[in-house]
């Protein structure tokens, strides 16, 4: 197991230069000259030569990575040059907004989605399984800007049923409404406070209307963005349960008289959850780009509108320091995902310590 | 030719989804071919704007005064065209690079194989994303950059079968046989290799079709004033909310209905070449 640990930490090592060297790039890579967009108007001949000299665009390009690299390490991604603002400021304000959306549609995703694989293969060849499966197979193949369009006609506020219930409809964007409650002024002025909404109105405010405020607002979002993780997770679980199921300890364990709720989540779910948790982690990495749609759709300040916000402006640095975010991300999600592999198998903990 | 239309027809009748979807697929592919020629307006025709709906109009007209059921049946045809041009662009560079790793082995497939591992390892939607930035938002680079982030896909089920299919005992057979290289390649390794290539492609054509409209939805395919796509009719709509609703639900719906279509040919297609869910 110490062997199989060590290597892949150092592949996670040797990913996270290829990040590095790959966003390092991505500067030389963008259209236009970056001493122009630096300048904006001011730009004449003479002083764009002089920022070039000043950003270091003249150096050889090993001299500018050796500098980026240690800006990196060092936890200074630079600033836009269209807000002026520091990287790092707006990355502070930005993640925990991304971050706390993904991980509320992760966690619908992954106990909708293992229910309903289970609930499709316990009855194989019948219309639950035929059911099931369709709507699965529907999740993955709507456009989800569509999707957040339907659910704000219908579950918005003067939406469809808003309309005929009276019951009053979900906000349609934001994080919450600036009108009724002061939550950015809030966390801007309250050190203890996380800038996630939902642990900072319970547990730092302990307002409780605020916290139901902050729960409207990423219930759409939410529901919207787990669309394609809760079909995919349905899916997997569906074909690894549908093969468990068939075993012969699941015959045997039924003939010993256990209980089918113990068949099906101790020796079924366990014997299942390898594929299962793997495409857990890949939807991870979906939830980080699908969320670039659904924060569009939804106005909501995180990562995905920061993104594309610099992408139509051209703005390097912070398009630079997303790019490295995700890729961060990425590798220490493929590695936790690995490494549990060795806790949910034994027999990979074995074939490990051969390794 | 007479055994493949007797294939697919014993397999349409026993695999209802993807008879669905084959019935879907077909139906936009006969709207994209012969629905223009149907149609009493073209679609730069220019009309009153937001006029609703009508016997004139039958989906009313855009912000701009465009019918919008005309741009909808025009759009069929670009939707499916840059969907396939980024798709074929997927399959023949993943081909190439699969074929390559699978053939040559050694150092060029480690380096090859670590790349698609890098690449597929990345948020797709992303990638592309940052793709258009680099070439500029233009529609042609849409293409190409939805096209390079199916590529890996491709190329990992490429040099996965080419390793298969040459160690098979049947192109040992027929090597043996003294056949030439040229006829094993083509009697034998192509065609034992095609299938999990057609389901990637019908496959692909779904995600592509979603990707295109995503790119365009976040105003990254460049002109909105060209015959439009599926995502940018959606776009422009959802753009002049609410009066133009209408026009984001059938322009959503006609992407919904295409995207599933293939999904559920591609799914059936590849429960039918694997043995271990295949029925009969």
């Amino acid at each position: 197991m110490l062997v199989y640990i060590v290597r892949r930490l150092g592949l996670s090592v040797v990913l996270l230069g290829v990040a590095i060297l790959a966003t390092f790039f991505l500067h030389h890579a963008l259209p236009g000259d970056p001493a122009a967009a630096v300048l904006g108007k001011q730009y004449t001949e003479a002083g764009a030569d002089e920022m070039r000299e000043r950003l270091g665009l003249n150096d050889p390009l090993p001299t500018q990575f050796v500098r980026y690299l240690g800006d990196v390490v060092s936890g200074d991604l630079g600033r836009s040059h269209v807000s002026n603002e520091l990287v790092t400021d707006d990355l502070k304000r930005v993640l925990p907004a991304t971050i706390e959306l993904g991980a509320c549609a992760l966690l619908l995703a992954t106990f909708v989605g293992i229910s309903l694989g289970i609930a499709t293969a316990m009855r194989p060849r019948t219309w639950w399984d035929v059911g099931g499966l369709t709507l699965a197979l529907a999740g993955v193949s709507l456009p989800i800007f569509w999707l957040g369009f339907l659910a704000i006609q219908f579950f918005g506020e003067g939406g469809t049923l808003a309309s005929f219930t009276g019951i009053p409809g979900l906000p349609l964007g934001g994080r919450f409404s600036a009108a009724e409650i002061k939550l950015g002024q809030y966390v801007a002025d309250t050190p203890a406070a996380t800038g996630f909404f939902l642990f900072d109105t319970l547990f730092v405010a302990r307002d409780a209307d605020a916290f139901w405020h902050v729960v409207k607002h990423l219930l759409l979002p939410a529901v919207v963005l787990s669309s394609v993780p809760t079909a995919v997770i349905a899916r997997i679980t569906r074909a690894s349960m549908g093969e468990a199921l068939i075993q012969d300890y699941i015959r045997t364990a039924r003939s010993k008289g256990l209980p089918t709720r113990v068949v099906v989540l101790k020796h079924a779910l366990r014997n299942a959850a390898i594929p299962v948790t793997t495409s857990i982690g890949t939807q991870l990495g979906y939830l980080l780009g699908g969320a670039v749609l659904t924060e569009t759709i939804f106005q909501w300040p995180g990562m995905g509108t920061y993104v594309v916000q610099s992408i139509l402006n051209l703005d390097v640095k912070p398009l630079q320091a997303c790019v490295l975010v995700v890729a961060v991300a990425f590798v220490f999600v493929n590695l936790f995902v690995d490494l549990s592999y060795g806790f949910l198998d034994p027999r990979i903990r074995v074939d490990g310590d051969r390794g | 030719m007479n055994n493949f239309v007797k294939w697919l027809l014993t397999f349409l009748r026993h695999h209802r989804p993807a008879f669905v979807g084959t019935v879907l697929v077909s139906a936009v592919v006969a709207t994209a071919v012969f629905g223009p020629s149907l149609l009493a307006h073209a679609p730069d025709d220019v009309f009153a704007r937001f006029a609703p709906r009508s016997p004139e109009h039958r989906l009313g007209t855009d912000s701009q005064g465009y019918d919008i059921l005309a741009r909808l049946v025009h759009g069929a045809r670009t939707t499916l065209a840059i969907s396939l041009a980024a798709m074929s662009m997927s399959l023949l560079l993943g081909t190439l690079l699969g074929a390559v790793a699978g053939f040559a082995g050694g150092f060029a497939d480690m380096f090859i194989m670590r790349l698609v591992d890098v690449a597929m390892s990345f948020p797709g939607f992303l990638l592309a994303m940052v793709t258009v930035a680099i070439l500029g938002a233009e529609l042609e680079n849409v293409i190409v950059a939805v096209g390079l982030v199916g590529a890996p896909m491709f190329a990992r089920q490429v040099r996965a079968e080419v390793l298969r299919v040459v160690a098979a005992d049947y192109v040992m057979a027929a090597r043996s046989l003294g056949l030439a290289a040229p006829r094993v390649l083509l009697a034998h390794v192509i065609p034992n290799s095609l299938g999990p290539i057609i389901v990637l492609g019908t496959l692909g054509m779904g995600s592509a079709i979603l990707d295109v409209a995503g790119l365009n939805f976040l105003g990254l395919g460049g002109d909105p004033f060209r015959i439009p796509e599926w995502g940018l009719i959606l776009t422009q709509g959802w753009n002049k909310r609410p009066d133009a609703n209408l026009q984001v639900a059938v322009a959503g719906l006609a992407i919904f209905v295409t995207v599933l279509g293939f999904n559920l040919l591609g799914d059936g297609l590849k429960d039918e070449l694997d043995p271990r869910t295949r029925r009969r």
